[in-house]
C-alpha cells in the first residue's frame, strides 16, 4: 500500500529536491490559530506536516516544545480536538501529509487499535511515538500499520549497527533520525557526522531518511539537507509561535510569523 | 482480580520486564541501548559473589544494618489488639531506607566505569542518599529536584550541597518530584556517555523495579530473620506506605510466597480520595497509563494526560506506582489502603508520644492504618511496620499545619 508520505518522498525524489519536514504543535497557541497555521504550511513550503499530540510529561522534547504544549493544553486541547483538526485540514488538501507525533499515553488511553482507526479515517498517514522502541512494537506499531498507517521510528546516535535492523524492522513511510544525543531544539548537529549516520542507516534500509532535532534556520537546514532525504524543523517554529504572543494571546502576526520562517528553511533546503 | 494467579508471586519480571501486564522499557530509543546495558550489567553483577559481599560490607559498617525490628510495647498496649514491631530503617545512616538502593546502583555505576551521576528527588531522602554515596567515591552529583520541592525540604537541599551534590531545581510543570525525574530523564538523554542515572523508587524503565527492588529486599530478609529470633515465627501481617513504592516492595518481596503472612501498602490520600487532584493515591484513584518508561497505576485524566496529585508528604507526592505494586493490587495478593494527611498528621504525634520515635511524615501514613488494623486483630497476631524514615526533615512542616511550634 501506497500512503501520502510514500508518494511525497518519491515526487520530490524525481524532482531532485529534498523535503522539509515541519512540526507544530496541535492547539498551539489555541485550536483557531493552530488550525491556520497548519492550513498555511504547505504553501509556505513545508512537504510533510507533523503534528504534536501535546502530553504533560514530554520526557524527550526540550524547553521550547515543553511550553508549546503547555500551551496548547491550556487552551483546551484534547486528542478528539487534534483529529478534528486533521479532518479540517483534509477538506481542502488531499495530498500533504500528515504525521501525528507525541508520546504514548494518550493514545494508550484510547486504544491503540481504535485510536489507530480514527487517526487513519481522520486523514493522518502517519505516526511517531517516542516511548515506544522495537521493543514494545506490540502496543502500537503493529495496530498502526493494520489500520494502514506508517509507523516511523527514530534511530539515534545511540543505535549500533547491531542493533539497527531491529529498530528498522516494521518501519515505513521514512526514519527520521535524531541528529544528536538530547531533547529537541538543543546542540546544533555536525553535518559531516550526521552524513556518515544516514549513510549508515541507508546501507540497511531503502526507505529515506529525514534529520532533525536542532536545526532552527535556512543554513542548518541547508547543510542537513544536504546530507539526507529531508530535513525536520520544530523546536523554531513553535518558538516563532511564541515569540508573536502578547500577553500568551495569538496576533494577527502569528501565523505570519511561523510561514517566514518556513519559507526562509525552505529556501535552505531547496537550495541543497 | 483481573489476572490469573500465578505460582510464585516472586518470579517476575518477565523477559520483556513486564509483572503481568505492567512495567516494561517505553522509552525513546537514545535510551533504550543503556537501559539494556544496564540489564546486562546488573545480571552480571547479581550473579557476582563479589558485588554481594562488597554491598554486604558497606550495609554493616557505613548503613549500621542490620536495622533493630523493635517491639513498639506503648503502641501496642494503647491500640489493645496485634503485637506492632517497627522495622527501624529511619536509623540507617541518611535517616531512610533509600541508601539501601543508592549503594547497590553506585556500586554498579562504579563496575560499569560511570563517573557522573544524576538522580531525582522529592522529599530530598533519595537525593541526600545519592549525594552521600557520590561523595564517598568521588563521583560528580546531579540531583533534580522539584522548584516547589526544594522550597517544602530546605534542610535537605542543604545536605545535598555540603555533600558536594549540584541541585537543580525544576521550574517546568507543577515542579515537584513528576516534573524532577522528567528532567533527569533529559540529562541522561544528552548524556548518554558517562551518565548512571540512580533511579529513587522502583519505578521506571526495566531492569530498574526489579533491581531497586532487589536491593530493598534486604528490608524484608532481616525482618524474616528477626521475627524468627524474637517470635520463632513469620508475622501474621506487613504493613508500609506507598509513593513510588520501594521500601513497601523491599518489605513485603521476601513474603510474598507466604500465604499466611496478609500484605498492605498504604497510599497517600491527601484531602481524600474522593478530592479531585486532592490526593496521590494512583491505585485507587488512577488507572492504568505509560509513564517514566514503564506501565502501571496512573493519576491521569480522561485523555490520558497526568494529574499532579497532592500529599502533605513530599516522598509520596508521585502520580504513579512502581509496576509490580500494579501487578500484587490486580492479582490480589496485596491490599492497598490508603491515608489522609490529618491521618498521617495524627500518627505522627501519636507515635512521638508513646515511643519516642518522630516518625518521617511517609511512614506516619503507614502508621495511621495500624492504628486501625491493630485494633481490630487478636493480641497474638504480629504486625510489622515499616518505619522507613524519620522525621527530622518534617518538623518545620508539621508545626505549620498544627498552627506553629
Amino acid at each position: 500500500m501506497t500512503t501520502r508520505i510514500d508518494a511525497r518522498f518519491a515526487e520530490l525524489r524525481k524532482a531532485g529536491r529534498k523535503a522539509l519536514v515541519t512540526f507544530v504543535t496541535a492547539g498551539d497557541p489555541d485550536p483557531d490559530t493552530s488550525l491556520a497555521i497548519l492550513r498555511a504550511l504547505p504553501g509556505a513550503g513545508a512537504d510533510v506536516i507533523e503534528i504534536g499530540m501535546p502530553f504533560t510529561d514530554p520526557m524527550a522534547d526540550g524547553p521550547a516544545i515543553q511550553a508549546s504544549g503547555q500551551r496548547a493544553l491550556k487552551a483546551g486541547q484534547t486528542m478528539a480536538k487534534t483529529l478534528d483538526m486533521v479532518r479540517a485540514f483534509r477538506a481542502d488538501d488531499a495530498t500533504t501529509p500528515i504525521v501525528l507525533m507525541g508520546y504514548y499515553n494518550p493514545v494508550y488511553v484510547r486504544g491503540p487499535a481504535a485510536f489507530a482507526a480514527e487517526a487513519k479515517a481522520a486523514g493522518v498517514d502517519g505516526l511517531i511515538v517516542v516511548d515506544l522502541p522495537p521493543e514494545e512494537d506490540d502496543e502500537l506499531c503493529l495496530p498502526a500499520r493494520a489500520a494502514g498507517l506508517n509507523f516511523i521510528r527514530l534511530a539515534t546516535p545511540t543505535t549500533d549497527d547491531a542493533r539497527l535492523p531491529a529498530v528498522l524492522a516494521n518501519v515505513s513511510g521514512f526514519v527520521y533520525y535524531v541528529s544528536i544525543t538530547g531533547v529537541t531544539g538543543a546542540a546544533r548537529p555536525d553535518a559531516d557526522a550526521v552524513r556518515a549516520a544516514v549513510a549508515r542507516i541507508k546501507r540497511k534500509t531503502d526507505l529515506p531518511v529525514a534529520v532533525g532535532f536542532g536545526v532552527r534556520d535556512a543554513q542548518g537546514a541547508r547543510a542537513i539537507a544536504s546530507a539526507a532525504d529531508g530535513v525536520v524543523v520544530g523546536s523554531a517554529l513553535v518558538e516563532a509561535v511564541r515569540a508573536s504572543l502578547v500577553e500568551g494571546r495569538a496576533t494577527p502576526g502569528t501565523v505570519g510569523a511561523v510561514t517566514k520562517l518556513v519559507a526562509d528553511i525552505a529556501a535552505g533546503v531547496r537550495a541543497a | 482480580m483481573d489476572q490469573p494467579r500465578p505460582n510464585s508471586f516472586r518470579s517476575g519480571p518477565d523477559a520483556r520486564g513486564r509483572f503481568g501486564d505492567f512495567g516494561g522499557r517505553f522509552v525513546a530509543e537514545t535510551l533504550m541501548p543503556l537501559v539494556l546495558e544496564l540489564e546486562k550489567a546488573y545480571a552480571a553483577a547479581k550473579a557476582d559473589p563479589a558485588f554481594h559481599a562488597e554491598l554486604a560490607g558497606l550495609h554493616k559498617d557505613y548503613v549500621g544494618r542490620p536495622s533493630p525490628l523493635y517491639f513498639a510495647e506503648r503502641l501496642t498496649a494503647h491500640l489493645g489488639g496485634a503485637k506492632v514491631y517497627f522495622k527501624r530503617d529511619e536509623l540507617n545512616h541518611t535517616g531512610a531506607h533509600k541508601i539501601n538502593n543508592v549503594l547497590g546502583q553506585i556500586l554498579l555505576a562504579r563496575r560499569m566505569g560511570k563517573k557522573r551521576i544524576i538522580a531525582e528527588t522529592g522529599a530530598g531522602q533519595h537525593g541526600v542518599a545519592t549525594a552521600t554515596a557520590c561523595a564517598k567515591w568521588g563521583l560528580d552529583c546531579v540531583v533534580y529536584m522539584g522548584a516547589v520541592d526544594v522550597e517544602r525540604q530546605k534542610p535537605n537541599v542543604f545536605r545535598m550541597k555540603m555533600l558536594g551534590a549540584t541541585v537543580v531545581p525544576v521550574q517546568a510543570g507543577a515542579r515537584t518530584l513528576k516534573d524532577a525525574m522528567n528532567e533527569a530523564l533529559r540529562d541522561w538523554v544528552t548524556n548518554v556517555a558517562d551518565t548512571f542515572y540512580c533511579i529513587g523508587t522502583a519505578a521506571g524503565p526495566h531492569p530498574y523495579p526489579a533491581m531497586v527492588r532487589d536491593f530493598q529486599s534486604i528490608i524484608g530478609e532481616e525482618t524474616r530473620a528477626q521475627m524468627a529470633a524474637a517470635e520463632g515465627r513469620l508475622p501474621d501481617s506487613l504493613v508500609a506506605c506507598i509513593g513510588g513504592g520501594s521500601n513497601a516492595i523491599g518489605l513485603f518481596h521476601p513474603f510474598l510466597d507466604d500465604a499466611g503472612v496478609e500484605i498492605f501498602g498504604v497510599e497517600a490520600a491527601g484531602h481524600g480520595v474522593d478530592v479531585p487532584n486532592g490526593h496521590a493515591a494512583s491505585l485507587a484513584g488512577g488507572r492504568p497509563g505509560v509513564l517514566h518508561g514503564n506501565r502501571t497505576y496512573l493519576l491521569q485524566d480522561d485523555d490520558g494526560q497526568i494529574l499532579e496529585g497532592h500529599s502533605i508528604s513530599a516522598g509520596l507526592d508521585y502520580p504513579g506506582i512502581g509496576p509490580e505494586h500494579s501487578w500484587l493490587r490486580d492479582v490480589g495478593r496485596v491490599k492497598y489502603l490508603s491515608a489522609t494527611d490529618k491521618e498521617a498528621l495524627a500518627a505522627f504525634q501519636l507515635c512521638a508520644r508513646l515511643e519516642g520515635i518522630i516518625p518521617a511524615l511517609e511512614p506516619a501514613h503507614a502508621l495511621a492504618r495500624v492504628i486501625d488494623l491493630a485494633a481490630e486483630r487478636p493480641k497474638d497476631h504480629l504486625m510489622v511496620m515499616n518505619m522507613c524514615g524519620r522525621g527530622d526533615k518534617d518538623i518545620f512542616a508539621v508545626a505549620d499545619h498544627l498552627g506553629g511550634l
